[in-house]
């Protein structure tokens, strides 16, 4: 029955989001998860069950008592319309365990089918779709932050349903009983949403202004907290109990205000509903004392009354569990129709394997300045070049956009003789062998790691690939040696050891271009010295472009092409 | 940190700083349920008399009860949240105060939490989830046994048999069916537990190695590993999806007994003359209009059971003993020149077993500035906090002036030593109320000369605002190199005689701090000053170098010794200027441009 009861002190933002939105199904959800369209009929058919037991319960219930109190019939004489009643009780009880199940029933199934949803976006999103996202944010909310959406299935959807069905069966046969009940309720029951959404159009601009200040006042414990050491440093630490008492005492009155319009409308609400039920208590009454009805259609009238405002209390009450819900199916939605952000290519093979780069501008989204700016580069088939220069001058940048994960502002990008507007990119970079500056590791063997770069690598293979990597030794460390599981992101293995296994990668794919982005630099000395002969081997012969800093890899390649310095903001 | 939950009687034991209000709020809701009880009840009464027909006066008083108690329900409603959460907060502001006292004593080596910006974040919003005690706890648990205990004697003074009949209901209710769900809903969330832990990582690997996939078109692959986890956690929820509904089904079943029994003996005690036949709608309409009182207990049972676990990360923190503890009688810090030594000090933070201090000797003199190097993990910030008194000494003499620290109150020792930490913190307010944590009584134009000094005359005259200009919270509208900027600048402003500078260059760039460095050690000049450092750029400049590794100095000398020595500082030298990369890459067009301080400056500029 508390509709704002969440909305506390903590987060009275609550309040304000009620009003926002009205009550309505939101189509996306009905797109995106079919599951929920049969979960719709489901509740309507819920809806309409449920109604005829409530009519039927008011109904025997006044049968009986009349029967008794009126007819002076015993329990025995009663006992069909008692017996009756009591499987109407354990009717409306399976009925509720029925609806619940099937809601959190169609909840899993629609929480799966935007999950896939979500996954498959997110696959065709790509890297430079995703990296203006919060990535951790966005796996929350894939896996836990989906399940909010169990209470809008379970007690939100279902009782928008029941607040239409059961008012308007209960008004039907009230009217048959007194018409003059029938005629209150019907009255009444339209004036609730309609004067809370008066109430909260009213108070929405003063609730809103009030959020914001509200929201300074709630962070700061949290940076007084998280200042702690700074404040002992400065020898102002016990002088700020007091102040957070004062701001504490502020946001205190200051949330006060706030919940005084915000509880109106439930204040609303609550007063119709009960005043109408009086209303009618008191017309039934009268009429009854007049003798213009019966007692028994007096008692069904009065107890069908209340269960006729309950399921939009009730409605009011769960508005949380679905605003919950829907604000966490919205980010999905946002993330479904989210436009394209990469290259998407062509449907051109590419031919052979050279790289020209001529004129190329690229600016990431949001900065003033661009990463790289007309820069050129010219790899021939069979060549190898490394690519130096200082940090930040876009190296990594040239490495994505001949990768295909980055669409350049401008310039001409052609690979393996075709535009990179035409270029089949699939194909393109089933010839490429890559090991990213900060590899990630995915959580499975460190076998199946290394055949990420070839799926049906043998283990003999995939063993001489993590050998030539560097890595036989501490593979052998490893208690399941290859086959050992890691963590996520490749927990269990140092950063050095990581960018082993991704070289690994390249050596198991052998394809005829590499592109390797400081592929030594996590490692020691010893180590780097029996990576680098590895490098020279896997390099001879294929067309390769390494990004180095140490003057040892550099020495590997043919030539060496030196990216200038970024533009510097004046 | 522990997750044991806190007992029940101390958590509840919160909400004692409101009391009273709680009290009124209880009486205010028992009065909301309460009036929509009595509502069904004198309605079932007002009309089985009106069909005997008597004079419409003796009537009146069940007339006037009738909407007296259909109008009191909505304002009794409102009046229950507001008092309520008006207690709720008076609660929160009492705990608020009381844990930043205990906080307050322990930062930040008596906590581990310091050291981790989410674990504070944990805390502070422990606390703040611990209003839930008043809102959704006690309030509905009091409200519940107030109603409660007044329906069943109600009950019980018009029918004993259907008195018993309601409270066995609402006594299964409230505490059976709480127990049942929350059992079932703990067994069904442990049967998920591994499906979602594999769906998780599947999604982690999907995004966080999506350059990856995508270039080695494994991403079909990868989609296929999500499937069939989330098509194993789909079929586990929808195979105990039965499961949970079955709270509510016991419920409304309990309430439809509970009503059907106390009519049933009703019509029987009517039928034997027992029982007023104009009371057996009351009786038959009561007990469903009490079980609303039912309805929110579950959900209280659950946010227990949360706070519980709140309130004992959160008494946790304010048991922890101080590890810092003022003598009762502080000796006086005097007037300086002053100086500080370390003589074979031994340090370790509490609840840690190695010592990270092995018997360190030390000495900064007036005037002299010493640089303090060695690998992370060596003890470097550690020995920074046993010099601003944060960390006691296990052994071995810390003196301020010759006088041994635990004999100085620890605020004194602070007014002599000051710090730059690692991970300074502003505040979320404007630069010029952060640089005055510094000094209270600084003018605009010494707020500005300072901030000139550390290098940031340019970007604060390009500010719109200025000195009002906002920081952000945890000054996250400032870049790194201007957030340490700012923090130097600071503790230029307290003016401390002797300044211990953890790391400041740590979060930024290779060009970027060594910016920062090199305007450091010019700034520091003629100032006592330790300077802990992993870079060496500039440490030519500076009195004393000291290698730390393992907490125990491995080498002290100037510069030139140490690289003459050929020991672990000029193999550390070489290193550094051999493979001189820097920790991150792009995106970032401003970082590496050769005057990394204008690029730091500007690149803020950005975001300002």
């Amino acid at each position: 029955m508390d509709a704002g009861a969440k909305a506390t002190g903590r987060d009275p933002s609550h309040g304000a989001t009620r009003e926002r939105r009205g009550g309505a199904l939101d189509s996306r959800l009905l797109r995106y998860a079919r599951t929920t369209r049969r979960f719709v009929v489901l509740a309507v058919a819920v809806g309409g069950a449920t109604a005829l037991l409530v009519v039927a319960q008011a109904s025997l219930i006044a049968t009986i008592v009349a029967g008794a109190f009126v007819e002076h019939r015993s329990v025995t004489s009663l006992r069909t319309p008692i017996a009756v009643l009591l499987a109407v009780i354990a009717g409306r009880a399976a009925l509720a365990w029925a609806a619940e199940r099937a809601a959190h029933r169609a909840s899993a199934s629609a929480k799966s089918e935007l999950r896939r949803a979500a996954s498959a976006r997110v696959a065709t999103l790509g890297p430079s779709g995703l990296e203006r996202r919060d990535t951790g944010q966005l796996s929350v909310l894939m896996t836990t932050g989906v399940d909010a959406l169990d209470g809008y299935f379970s007690r939100y959807l279902p009782q928008l349903f029941l607040a239409v069905i059961v008012p308007v069966t209960i008004i039907g046969v009230v009217a048959g009983a007194d018409w003059v009940s029938a005629a209150l309720i019907a009255v009444s029951l339209p004036l609730i949403p309609l004067f809370m959404a008066l109430v909260g159009a009213t108070t929405k601009d003063r609730t809103a202004a009030r959020m914001r200040s509200l929201q300074k006042l709630a962070g700061h414990f949290l940076d007084v907290v998280a200042g702690l050491p700074t404040l002992k440093v400065f020898g102002r630490a016990k002088a700020q109990a007091r102040s957070i008492a004062a701001v504490t005492d502020r946001y205190r009155s200051a949330t006060m205000a706030t919940l005084r319009l915000t509880f109106l409308s439930s204040l609303i609400l609550e007063l119709l509903a009960t005043v109408s039920v009086a209303l009618v208590a008191v017309a039934v009454g009268l009429r009854l004392l007049g003798g213009h009805m019966s007692f028994e259609d007096a008692l069904f009238v009065l107890v069908l009354a209340p269960e006729a405002y309950l399921p939009l209390r009730a409605l009011g009450a769960n508005y949380h569990a679905s605003a919950d819900g829907m604000k966490a199916a919205e980010e999905i939605f946002e993330l479904l129709e989210e436009p394209e952000a990469g290259p998407t290519g062509g449907a051109t093979r590419p031919a052979g394997t050279a790289i020209r780069i001529a004129g190329l501008d690229v600016t990431y989204p949001g900065r003033r300045l661009p990463a790289l700016h007309d820069a050129a580069l010219a790899v021939e088939p069979g060549e190898t070049v490394a690519l130096t220069g200082p940090s930040g001058c876009g190296k990594s940048t040239l490495l994505s956009v001949i990768l295909g994960l980055r669409l350049p502002d401008a310039g001409t990008v052609t690979l393996g003789g075709v535009d990179l507007t035409d270029l089949d990119l699939a194909d393109w970079r089933r010839h490429i062998g890559w090991v990213p500056q900060r590899p990630h590791l995915f959580a499975r063997s460190v076998a199946d790691n290394v055949r990420l770069g070839r799926a049906d690598a043998s283990d003999a293979e995939v063993a001489a690939a993590l050998d030539a990597a560097g890595l036989t030794e501490v593979v052998r460390r490893l208690p399941l040696g290859a086959d050992t599981p890691l963590g996520e992101g490749g927990a269990g293995l140092s950063a050095g050891e990581r960018q082993r296994v991704s070289l690994a990668r390249a050596f198991v794919r052998d394809a005829p271009i590499l592109l390797l982005d400081e592929p030594t630099a996590s490692l020691d000395n010893e180590t780097e010295a029996d990576v680098l002969s590895a490098i020279r081997t896997l390099v001879s012969g294929r067309t390769a472009l390494i990004v180095a800093h140490r003057p040892a890899l550099a020495a590997l390649a043919d030539r060496v092409v030196e990216l200038p310095a970024a533009l510097v903001p004046a | 940190m522990s997750d044991h939950p806190a007992s029940v009687g101390r958590t509840l034991g919160i909400a004692h700083a409101a009391r009273r209000r709680l009290a009124q709020a209880s009486l205010l809701g028992a009065g909301a349920i309460g009036a929509s009880i009595a509502l069904m009840g004198t309605s079932a009464w007002l009309i089985s008399r009106a069909s005997q027909h008597p004079s419409e006066a003796s009537l009146t008083l069940a007339i006037v009860g009738v909407q007296f108690f259909g109008l009191s329900r909505g304002f009794f409603r409102y009046g229950e949240r507001l008092v309520g959460h008006d207690a709720a907060l008076r609660v929160l502001a009492d705990l608020r105060v009381r844990v930043y006292r205990s906080l307050e004593a322990l930062a930040p080596a008596g906590l581990p939490t310091f050291r981790r910006g989410d674990l504070v974040a944990r805390v502070v919003d422990d606390v703040d989830s611990l209003q839930d005690v008043v809102l959704r706890v006690i309030q509905p648990f009091a409200v519940a046994i107030l109603v409660g205990v007044t329906t069943v004697a109600a009950m019980w003074w018009l029918l004993p048999q259907a008195g018993l009949v309601l409270l066995i209901a609402l006594l299964v209710s409230a505490t059976a069916v709480p127990w049942l769900t929350g059992r079932l809903a703990t067994r069904a969330e442990s049967r998920q537990a591994t499906a979602r832990g594999e769906l998780s990582a599947g999604v982690v690997d999907l995004i966080e190695g999506a350059p990856e996939l995508v270039v080695m078109g494994a991403t079909d692959g990868q989609l296929a590993r999500i499937d069939a986890s989330d098509g194993v956690l789909r079929s586990i929820a929808r195979r105990g999806a039965g499961t949970t509904g079955i709270g509510l089904g016991l419920t409304t079943a309990l309430a439809g007994l509970a009503s059907w029994g106390a009519l049933t003996l009703g019509v029987h005690a009517t039928h034997a003359g027992s029982l007023n036949g104009a009371l057996l709608a009351v009786l038959a309409l009561v007990p469903l209009a009490a079980f609303e009182l039912v309805s929110p207990l579950p959900a209280a049972t659950q946010a227990l059971q949360r706070s519980r676990v709140a309130a004992g990360r959160v008494f946790d923190a304010m048991d922890a003993s101080p590890v810092v503890v003022d003598p009762d009688v502080p000796v006086q810090v005097g007037d300086g020149p002053h100086s500080l030594a370390l003589r074979g000090v031994w340090a370790s933070y509490p609840g840690s077993a190695r010592p990270a201090l092995r018997g360190v000797d030390l000495d900064l003199r007036p005037g002299r500035r010493v640089a303090l190097v060695g690998p992370s993990g060596a003890g470097k910030s550690t020995l920074a906090d046993v010099l601003v008194r944060f960390l006691p000494v296990d052994a071995g003499d810390a003196t301020l002036d010759g006088i041994p620290m635990e004999r100085l109150a620890a605020d004194d020792v602070r007014r002599v030593v000051g710090l730059v930490e690692q991970n300074p913190h502003l505040f979320d307010t404007t630069l010029a109320e952060n640089l005055r944590i510094g000094r209270r009584s600084s003018t605009d134009e010494e707020l500005a000369g300072v901030l000139t000094r550390v290098g940031l005359g340019d970007w604060l005259s390009g500010l719109p605002r200025g000195l009002a200009t906002e920081v952000g919270s945890m000054g996250t509208r400032l870049s790194g190199g201007q957030r340490q900027r700012v923090a130097v600048a600071r503790a230029f402003l307290a003016d401390f005689p002797i300044l211990v500078l953890d790391e400041p260059a740590e979060h930024l760039d290779a060009a970027a701090a060594d910016a920062l460095t090199t305007d450091l050690l010019a700034l520091t000049e003629g100032r006592s000053t330790l300077f802990i450092t992993h870079r060496l750029t500039g440490l030519e400049r500076v009195d004393e170098i000291v290698v730390l590794d393992g907490g125990r100095v491995v080498e002290r000398g100037t510069h030139t010794e140490l690289l003459a020595s050929g020991g672990r500082y000029a193999g550390l030298w070489w290193e550094e200027r051999m493979s001189d990369r820097p920790i991150h890459d792009e995106p970032s067009p401003g970082r590496a441009s050769p005057g990394g301080l204008r690029a730091a400056i500007t690149e803020g500029s950005d975001t300002l």
